[in-house]
C-alpha cells in the first residue's frame, strides 16, 4: 500500500464495495448561473451520481473545448468570482453526502495565494484539485499544501504518457488518478473500443491509487465498456449539453439513463 | 525540481499533461540546433538570400535636425520579406520543424505579420498551415488575412474572449493538443512556455547583433539608447540581446499606452501599474488581470501589441532594471507614424511607431553628440484601413465607397 492515503481514496473504494463502476460528473460554477448550478448538483446526486468536479470558472481554459469554454464564459460575465465558487461548494459540501473536487486553472490558485486556496478547501469540505496546467514540477508549494491538509492533488495520464512519468505523476497525486481517454480537448467523441484497452491497463498497472476515465464519456455505452477496467466514468461537456438542449430539468432524466 | 526556463520568478512551463513530450521533444531539437554552428549557418543563408538580412541602418536625417538632438537611427526590419521582423522567427522554427520531420505548421496572429510570415515560410518548405487569429483582429486586419489565404493558410477567426492575440493562442494550443504529433506550433512572440521565450529571442537576436556592429562601424560608438516597441516582446528582445553587456546603453521598451491608464483602455503590461504577476497561456509574467486571475480586455490602436501578458524574461529586465518600460498613447503613435511618413519617407507599422514616438519625444532633450536607436519592427502596409481610418482621408473614404459600389453592381449583375 502506498503511503499517502486520503480520505477520497477511502471514499471511493467504500462506494466501489457495491459497485462495479461510480460515475463522476462535471459542472461549471455560475453556469447558467449559481441558483442553477446548485439545483443541478441536487439533481445529480438524487440521480446516482458517486463524485463530482466543480470548476471554478476561468477567462483563459486551455484545456477546454467549446462547451467548457462557454460555460466559463458565460459564468464570468455574469459575475462568478472565486468568492462565489467558493461560497456554493460550501453549501454543496454541506449538503450532499458526496466527494467534492475542484477542477480550475493555476492563475485562481496563484492569485488568491496557494495556501490560503488550500486552506479554504480544506475549511469547507472540498477534497481534491484538478488543475489541468499545473505539472508536479511546477507545483511544489501546491503539492506541499494539499500533503500537508491530506487533501488529494490529481494529475492526469495521457495516452502520450511514457510509463516512467505515470510513476511520477502518481507518485505526485493522491485520492485518484484522472485518465483522458485520447488526445485533444474536453468535449469531442472518443471511441470506446478496444484502441484503448492496452493504454488503460498501462495506466493500471503505473498506479496504486483508483483510477477514472473522462473526455468523451456520455451514455451508457461508453460507461457499460469502462465497466472493470477502471473505478470511474466521468462524464463533463455531455450534461452541460443535456442542459442546454432540454433545460436544467432534463439533467436528472440522462443521469439516470446512465446509472440504470 | 523546477523546470527550466525561469528568468528569476518569471517564465516556467505550465502547460497540460498530453504536451508534455512535445515540448521535451521540442526543447531538445532546439537545445541541439544551438549546439549545432551548420544550423546557425543555415539559417543566416536562408535570411540572407530569401529575406534580406542583414537589414540596413538608416539615419533619420531631417527629423534629426528637426528636432535638434541626439541623432536618431532606425533599424530596418521593415526590409524583411513581409514586412516585419516576424521571418527572423518563424524561418527558424520552420528548420527546426523540419528537423523535427513535422508535416504541419499553426501559428497564432494579432496583426497578422506573424500569421502571413508563418504561411510563407509554409509554402516555401511545403508545410499545411492553419493560422488562428480573433475575429476582430481578423476585421482590422483585411489585407493579411487575404494573403495568408493566397499562400494557402487556413485562417481560422476566433470568436471566443476577447478575439484578439489571448484567445489566438488559446486556439492554437487546442490543436496543438490534438495534432501534436504531425504539427509544429510556430510561437510569434517571446511568451509561451519555456523553451519559447527563450528560443524566439535567439532568432531574433540577430537583429541587435547586426545593428550593435552596424552602430560602431557607422559612428565608431554605440547609441545612447535604443527603443523598441513590446507587444510580446519578440522584437525588443531581439534588438536588446545585442546590447546586454553595453552598460551605458539605455534600453527602453515601448508599450501600448492606448486610450491612458485604467482597466481596459491600454495594454501597458510594465509602464503601468495595473498588471499583476499571474500564470496564464503556459507562463508567469505580468498579466492585465482582475483580483481573482481572470484577463481583462485590452486596447491598442495597434493589433500586434494588444496583449495581456509580456515576455517573462521583459518582466525580469523589468524588475532588475535594465529595460525601462514606457506607453505611447494612440494618439501620439499616430501623429509619430504621420511624422515619419512625411519627413523621412519610412512607413513604420502601427506597432513600431510606438517605439518612434517614445524616442522622438525623448529625443530633443538629448545632447547632439548623441545616437539612438530605433528599432523599426515592421512597415504599415497591413495597417492602411486603420490608419486612413485615424488621418480621416477623404479620398480613402471616397475609394472604399466606389469599390463598394462596383462590387455590389457585379454581384447583382450576376
Ligand atoms: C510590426 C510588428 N511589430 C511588433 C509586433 C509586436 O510583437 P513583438 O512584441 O513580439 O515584437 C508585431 C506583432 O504582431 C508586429 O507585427
Amino acid at each position: 500500500m502506498h503511503e499517502r492515503v486520503t480520505a477520497l481514496e477511502l471514499a471511493i473504494k467504500k462506494a466501489r464495495e457495491k459497485k462495479d463502476i461510480l460515475l463522476m460528473t462535471h459542472i461549471v460554477l455560475g453556469y447558467p448561473n449559481f441558483d442553477d448550478s446548485l439545483r443541478v448538483v441536487e439533481d445529480m446526486v438524487n440521480a446516482g451520481v458517486d463524485l463530482m468536479e466543480l470548476q471554478i470558472p476561468f477567462s483563459e481554459p486551455m484545456a477546454d473545448g467549446p462547451v467548457i469554454l462557454k460555460a466559463n464564459a458565460e459564468a464570468l460575465k455574469r459575475g462568478a468570482t472565486v468568492e462565489k465558487s467558493f461560497e456554493v461548494a460550501e453549501r454543496l459540501t454541506r449538503e450532499f453526502d458526496i466527494p467534492f473536487l475542484f477542477m480550475t486553472y493555476y492563475n485562481i490558485l496563484y492569485c488568491q495565494g496557494i495556501q490560503t486556496f488550500v486552506d479554504r478547501c480544506k475549511a469547507i469540505g472540498i477534497q481534491g484539485c484538478i488543475v489541468p496546467d499545473l505539472p508536479p514540477s511546477e507545483g511544489e508549494e501546491y503539492l506541499d499544501a494539499m500533503h500537508a491538509a491530506e487533501l488529494s492533488p490529481v494529475h492526469i495520464f495521457t495516452p502520450n504518457t511514457p510509463e516512467s512519468r505515470m510513476r511520477h505523476l502518481s507518485d505526485n497525486s493522491s485520492g485518484m488518478i484522472y485518465c483522458v481517454a485520447r488526445k485533444g480537448v474536453t468535449g469531442k467523441d472518443t471511441a470506446f473500443s478496444e484502441d484503448i484497452t492496452n493504454y488503460l491497463s498501462l495506466c493500471k498497472n503505473t498506479t496504486e491509487l483508483p483510477l477514472a476515465v473522462g473526455f468523451g464519456v456520455k451514455s451508457k455505452e461508453d460507461i457499460d465498456y469502462l465497466r472493470g477496467k477502471v473505478d470511474i466514468a466521468v462524464v463533463g461537456s455531455e450534461t452541460i449539453r443535456v442542459m442546454e438542449r432540454d433545460g436544467v430539468g432534463a439533467v436528472k432524466g440522462f443521469i439516470e439513463t446512465l446509472v440504470t | 525540481m523546477k523546470n527550466s526556463g525561469y528568468y528569476s520568478q518569471f517564465g516556467g512551463a505550465f502547460i497540460p499533461e498530453i504536451l508534455v513530450p512535445t515540448f521535451d521533444e521540442l526543447e531538445s531539437a532546439y537545445l541541439t540546433a544551438r549546439e549545432d554552428e551548420s544550423f546557425w549557418q543555415e539559417y543566416l543563408d536562408i535570411m540572407s538570400t530569401y529575406s534580406c538580412r542583414a537589414t540596413p541602418i538608416s539615419r533619420l536625417d531631417n527629423l534629426t535636425e528637426q528636432l535638434g538632438g541626439a541623432a536618431i537611427y532606425v533599424k530596418r526590419e521593415d526590409l524583411n520579406h513581409t514586412g516585419a521582423h516576424k521571418a527572423n522567427n518563424v524561418m527558424g522554427q520552420g528548420l527546426l520543424t523540419k528537423r523535427m520531420g513535422k508535416k504541419r505548421v499553426i501559428a497564432e496572429t494579432g496583426a497578422g505579420q506573424h500569421g502571413v510570415a508563418t504561411a510563407t515560410m509554409a509554402a516555401k518548405f511545403g508545410f499545411d498551415c492553419t493560422i488562428y487569429m480573433g475575429a476582430h483582429d481578423v476585421a482590422r486586419q483585411r489585407p493579411n488575412v487575404f494573403w495568408m489565404e493566397q499562400m494557402g493558410a487556413t485562417v481560422v477567426a476566433v470568436t471566443e474572449g476577447s478575439q484578439t492575440l489571448k484567445d489566438a493562442i488559446n486556439e492554437a494550443f487546442r490543436d496543438w493538443v490534438s495534432n501534436m504529433d504531425d504539427t509544429h506550433y510556430v510561437l510569434g512572440t517571446a511568451c509561451g512556455p519555456h523553451p519559447f521565450p527563450e528560443m524566439v529571442t535567439w532568432f531574433q537576436s540577430v537583429i541587435g547583433t547586426e545593428a550593435r556592429a552596424q552602430m560602431l562601424e557607422r559612428n565608431g560608438k554605440l547609441p545612447s539608447r535604443v527603443y523598441a516597441c513590446v507587444g510580446g516582446g519578440s522584437n525588443a528582445m531581439g534588438i536588446f540581446s545585442g546590447f546586454f553587456d553595453d552598460k551605458d546603453v539605455e534600453l527602453v521598451g515601448v508599450e501600448a499606452g492606448g486610450r491612458g491608464r485604467g482597466p481596459g483602455q491600454h495594454a501597458a503590461r510594465l509602464a503601468y501599474d495595473d498588471a499583476t504577476i499571474g500564470v496564464a497561456q503556459g507562463y508567469k509574467t505580468y498579466f492585465l488581470q482582475d483580483r481573482d486571475g481572470q484577463m481583462q480586455d485590452t486596447h491598442s490602436v495597434s493589433a500586434g501589441l494588444d496583449y495581456v501578458g509580456v515576455s517573462p524574461i521583459l518582466s525580469y529586465l523589468h524588475e532588475s532594471e535594465q529595460v525601462r518600460f514606457e506607453a505611447a498613447s494612440d494618439v501620439d503613435v499616430v501623429a509619430a507614424m504621420q511624422k515619419t511618413v512625411r519627413n523621412e519617407g519610412l512607413i513604420p507599422a502601427l506597432e513600431s511607431s510606438h517605439a518612434f514616438a517614445q524616442a522622438y519625444a525623448e529625443a530633443p532633450g538629448m545632447s547632439p553628440d548623441e545616437d539612438i536607436l530605433i528599432n523599426m519592427s515592421g512597415r504599415a502596409d497591413k495597417d492602411i484601413f486603420t490608419v486612413a481610418d485615424a488621418v480621416d482621408d477623404p479620398k480613402w473614404r471616397q475609394f472604399i465607397i466606389d469599390k463598394a459600389k462596383a462590387y455590389s453592381e457585379d454581384m447583382n449583375n450576376a
